[in-house]
């Protein structure tokens, strides 16, 4: 009964964004539909809302007659994953992606910002028509409500590796990242359609962008975390096909971040804006399909549907052909005469984009290359991560040091002495690192230059910092606090850069391995710790059976104890490694259990070790680039609000007093 | 006259950044493109040095440990078999009868030594390659592994 009123929802939610399609589009020039357009977004959501409530309830019941619960969980699981398992696979992912789609045309709605009336409806429009297709898609090929008969008398359980509380948040943070990049999209086809690109627009344009960019860096952070103590050895980026196609669409909403700035300010590259944000969604799409359709070999696929992959790749061409053939005849029209000095912030920002793009580019060719060749020559091929540490690499690092400058020129025409003022000392630090990874640590050119340029863009996140608190006057602990929330914003996301680079260059060139074969009661020596197994004994968890042994870990005089397990799911008949991690602060001691095996002493486990030195920094960093996105959405809403109340303020009769800044 | 310099400046620089881009990305596809072989096939096609990954059925009863701990086992398409040595431990998923995926440089001779081994990440997917070997020996019956 749920799953049908679940059903009937969504149907109703597909009428609802087709109506939102055709009236939000047709709206721009009479208010009446273009209200009526808005009131559909908004009912379409609460639809699709409820049609997800109900497919929550119906993991959380263990109703085993709809396929997708069946399919997908176990009276069994523990409750945090019942809940977690409605988009643990593809049906429910794909509803929760409508429904994201939904809230982003809803929210269209309430935040119109200082946008003209005509891009706003439009703008509502193309959004509806985005949430159309996918739930074409969603109820045509992948419904999350369809019956299955027989009813089993249990599921096949989620799969354990995604029964883990950062891959419970993983998809939903990518969701919202990969759609949000759905709104910056139908701004810009609203703008292409409109002719029309001005201050409002560039503006109304951020927050979307940087809420789409900031749940895809903590999206992909913490799979990549989860990478790191799930699949046993520590890895925590593989290039494979799934990352990268996560990866792509971070590098275009990165882009576009930055060069909606210079739009917003400068009023200058509006066509490369729309461009951006045309590429960006359209990137998002080609994730979707990469990781539907199987396409591409990768570490990470789950199961796969080729027609499913299809129907993905009909909604992107759909998506990129009319926004390109869209830009290729309204483009022009926009085209503003861009006035700034090649030594400026908008030369760098322009650098900053060109060379993320080109990054994305490289990232894109290593990605689809597979794809081509197999096309071409019918030869099944793959492209090794070298390949990606070899043509990225250079290139982010080239881009990486000219960030800590750009924030530093002035707007128009700015100088690099002027800048060279407030980052020598970052350059010093850099360059010592640079020695001291070339030198005395003995780690190569490479790990030379990571350092330095983590360390350079670290200090040259800071630097800014100290230049704008002294700007007008002496630096007091007043004058510290009263830097603007934007500063903050920006300095965060930029020193999360050069932190998650160090981590980044450290755990890669200096992480330790040994494996091991230990019957209980031996000891080995390992990366400055005595380690002993003290035992190893049979566990019993909610759903699993776990083979767990005990470690004491000798470390500077403290002894620890560690657990790694090796569990096996009877549910979904599949063995998952959990392993212990000792953290310190400059290293993490991680240990994870192998296979046991019969010698003449009885029974041995191989038991493998690592010490992956300052591997938190990778995460940390990461962490602090989500933050400053979040920083600077609250920066804008705040920005927003001042100058609203500022606009009333001046309407109202003369006031008392000056507002206190 | 400003405005054309600074065009041309922009266009230099995309295009010095484009043609950096382009020269490292054939430069890393030229050594790290992995070619896919099947184990009836990986003899008279793979060349010495060339980075392969061998796709297959792991075969029943071929998994062993050597002398120095080496993890050995035959890789099968059914028609043909290959046998592959792997130092380290196996994916969790790895197992008997299953789908497998083993990357590694090969070298002429009788054993594929192993860098990497890909298995399934969950119950219901083959690895692409491991799908593909069947399909070439005529052995493919369908998505059930």
């Amino acid at each position: 009964m749920i799953g049908e009123a679940g059903a009937f929802l969504s149907i109703l939610a597909l009428v609802l964004v087709a109506a939102q399609g055709v009236l939000g589009l047709l709206g721009h020039a009479r208010p009446g539909l273009a209200a009526a357009a808005a009131a559909c977004a908004q009912a379409a959501l609460a639809c699709l809302a409820l049609a997800f409530a109900a497919l929550v309830s119906l993991f959380l019941s263990s109703d085993f007659s709809f396929a997708v619960v069946a399919n997908n969980s176990h009276t069994a699981k523990p409750l945090i994953y019942k809940f977690a398992g409605t988009w643990g696979n593809h049906e429910g992912s794909m509803l929760l992606w409508c429904l994201v789609s939904a809230l982003f045309g809803a929210l269209l709605t309430w935040f119109r910002g200082g946008l003209s009336h005509g891009l706003w409806s439009r703008a509502v429009g193309v959004q509806g028509l985005v949430t159309l297709g996918a739930l074409v898609y969603t109820l045509a090929l992948s419904s999350p409500f369809a019956r299955l008969d027989p009813v089993p008398y249990q599921g096949g359980d989620l799969n354990p590796l995604l029964q883990d509380p950062a891959l419970a948040l993983h998809p939903p943070l990518l969701y919202l990242g990969y759609v949000g990049l759905s709104a910056p999209f139908s701004l810009a086809l609203a703008a292409l359609m409109e002719g029309e690109t001005n201050t409002a627009w560039a503006k109304a344009l951020r927050p979307w962008t940087l809420v789409a960019w900031s749940s895809l860096t903590g999206g992909i952070a913490l799979g990549s975390y989860w990478a790191y103590y799930e699949l046993g050895w520590g890895g925590w980026w593989f290039w494979d096909p799934v990352e990268n196609a996560s990866f792509m669409p971070w590098l275009a909403a990165c882009a576009l971040l930055h060069s909606t700035i210079v739009t917003e300010r400068r009023g200058s590259l509006a066509s490369w804006t729309i461009l951006l944000a045309i590429i960006g969604f359209a990137l998002a799409l080609l994730g979707t399909f990469l990781v539907r359709s199987g396409a591409l070999t990768s570490v990470h696929a789950f199961a796969v549907d080729p027609a499913r992959g299809t129907a993905v790749l009909v909604l992107f061409s759909l998506a990129v052909g009319i926004g390109l053939t869209l830009f290729a005849w309204r483009a022009p029209t926009l085209m503003r005469p861009a006035g700034f000095a090649a030594v400026s912030r908008e030369s760098f920002l322009v650098l900053n984009n060109l060379g993320l793009a080109i990054a994305a580019g490289t990232v894109l060719i290593g990605t689809l290359y597979p794809l081509l060749i197999e096309a071409v020559t019918g030869e099944l091929i793959s492209v090794g991560p070298p390949f990606f540490d070899i043509s990225f690499s250079p290139l982010m690092a080239a881009l990486l040091l000219a960030m800590p400058i750009a924030p530093l020129m002035a707007w128009r025409k700015g100088a690099l002495s002027a800048a060279l003022r407030w980052t020598w000392p970052a350059g010093l630090a850099a360059g010592a690192a640079v020695g001291l990874g070339l030198f005395a640590v003995g780690g190569g050119f490479w790990v030379g230059l990571g350092l330095g340029v983590g360390v350079w863009c670290l200090l040259g996140a800071l630097a800014y910092v100290w230049k704008r608190w002294g700007q007008g006057g002496p630096r007091t602990f007043a004058r510290f606090l009263a830097l603007p929330l934007a500063v903050w914003a920006m300095t965060a996301a930029h020193a999360g850069v050069g932190v998650f680079t160090l981590g980044a260059v450290i755990d890669t060139a200096f992480k330790l391995e040994r494996a091991e074969r230990l019957h209980p009661g031996d000891s080995i020596d390992f990366a400055g710790r005595s380690v002993r197994l003290v035992e190893v004994v049979e566990a019993e968890g909610p759903n699993y059976i776990a083979t767990r042994a005990r470690l004491e870990v000798s470390y500077q005089g403290t002894t620890a104890l560690a657990a790694p397990e090796r569990r096996f799911y009877p549910g979904a008949n599949q063995p998952t490694t959990e392993v212990a991690i000792l953290p310190t602060l400059t290293s993490d001691f991680y240990i994870a259990l192998g296979e046991a095996a019969q010698t003449p002493r009885g029974t041995a486990f191989t038991i493998r070790f690592y010490r992956h030195p300052f591997v938190r920094l990778i995460f940390w960093g990461a962490a602090l680039m989500a933050l400053g996105g979040a920083l600077a959405i609250v920066a804008l809403a705040l920005r927003r609000r001042r100058e609203a109340m500022g606009a009333g303020f001046f309407a109202a009769p003369a006031p008392a007093a000056a507002p206190a800044e | 006259m400003r405005k054309r310099n600074q065009r041309l400046i922009v266009i230099a620089v995309a295009l010095g950044l484009l043609s950096l881009a382009a020269g490292l990305t054939l430069f890393g596809l030229r050594g790290n493109v992995q070619y896919f072989q099947s184990p009836s096939e990986i003899d008279a096609k793979a060349r010495a040095g060339q980075m392969v990954r061998l796709g297959g059925l792991v075969e029943a009863g071929s998994i062993a440990r050597d002398d120095a701990g080496a993890l050995i086992f035959s890789v099968t398409d059914g028609a043909a078999s290959k046998s592959v040595r792997y130092e380290g431990d196996p994916p969790d998923l790895f197992r008997e009868g299953q789908g497998v995926v083993a990357i590694g440089r090969y070298q002429p001779g009788a054993v594929f030594e192993a860098d990497q081994i890909l298995a399934r990440h969950d119950e219901t997917y083959m690895p692409r390659e491991a799908k593909e070997a069947l399909e070439r020996s005529g052995l493919w019956k369908g998505p059930q592994s």
